[in-house]
């Protein structure tokens, strides 16, 4: 027996604090840890209602596996364009006006 | 209170914590380790709520490759050690996304525990049965997903060709006539 409340609550936080992330760092990479955090709190919340109900085709679990995926997939590309941007300016502070 | 509740409120006050610590932190590093600590204790989360699978591929693929990634490109952008102030926007800005981030947790709060309800059993999930449906009902959107990683590889090489080229094109542009006195 499990009470959703907590995971529903710890989705929520975890949300939080990815949009926090996401909007007070300077530094692109830090910025992606605030977009994993924000994609851990939608999987967390698949699993939890996944894992109470009569779950026929095991959505909960199969469509986290998905989004894990698409979040591999992300990051990879995501970290090209960082470097690229690396290359090309110099750094990756995302307040500075590029000349 | 269940004995799973209490297992569930001690994994999920790691994650709450070591989340708040990586998107707080000003050493750049200890931000992707803060995030590896996370990630694996939402696999604990994950656990707990009786789904196995999700737990081992979120330490495998999370924790075990893209912080791998995450720490690559930090080396490679030359991240300082040591606590470094630049990682942090103003005061005011800072302030301001505090209460974005508190409004958005408040706003799903608000909607999602009045549905959360009384306390249910969890039967937890077999693996068999996840593999079943991954490979039946979902067979479509898996082999998909494979064409996604394909063409996000691709399109990382694309973009890290495409600024050599800009270099190129930017370190031959002072000397335009250089290819005339190779063949004069």
């Amino acid at each position: 027996m499990i009470h959703l409340a907590g995971p529903y609550a710890l989705a929520a936080v975890l949300a939080g604090l990815g949009a926090y992330g996401v909007l007070a760092r300077r530094n692109a990479v830090l910025v992606l840890i605030g977009v994993e955090l924000i994609l851990n709190a939608a999987n967390l919340l698949l699993v939890s209602v996944g894992s109470v109900g009569a779950d026929t085709w095991q959505a909960g679990n199969v469509l986290t596996l998905f989004v894990i995926t698409i979040a591999a997939a992300e990051v990879c590309v995501a970290l090209a364009v960082v470097l690229a941007v690396f290359r090309l300016r110099g750094d990756i502070d995302l307040t500075r006006r590029a000349e | 209170m269940t004995s799973l509740d209490i297992a569930f409120a001690a994994v999920g006050l790691v994650a709450a914590v070591s989340g708040l610590l990586a998107v707080t932190t000003r050493h750049v590093v200890h931000a992707a380790l803060w995030l590896v600590v996370c990630l694996g204790s939402v696999a604990g989360c994950y656990l707990v709520l009786g789904a196995e699978l999700v737990a081992l591929v979120q330490l495998l693929v999370y924790v075990g490759a893209v912080v791998v990634l995450v720490l690559f490109a930090l080396m490679l952008t030359r991240a300082p050690i040591g606590p470094n102030p630049e990682v942090m926007t103003s005061r005011a800005h800072r302030a301001l996304a505090a209460v974005l981030g508190a409004s958005v947790t408040a706003l799903l709060l608000s909607v999602l525990l009045p549905v959360a309800g009384p306390a249910r059993r969890r039967p937890g999930t077999s693996n068999t049965a996840v593999a079943e449906q991954v490979f039946g009902t979902w067979v479509w959107p898996f082999e998909a997903l494979s064409l996604l990683l394909l063409i996000s590889l691709v399109a990382a090489f694309a973009v890290s060709r495409m600024t050599r080229a800009a270099e190129v094109a930017q370190s031959e542009l002072p000397e335009p006539t250089a290819p005339e006195r190779i063949s004069q």
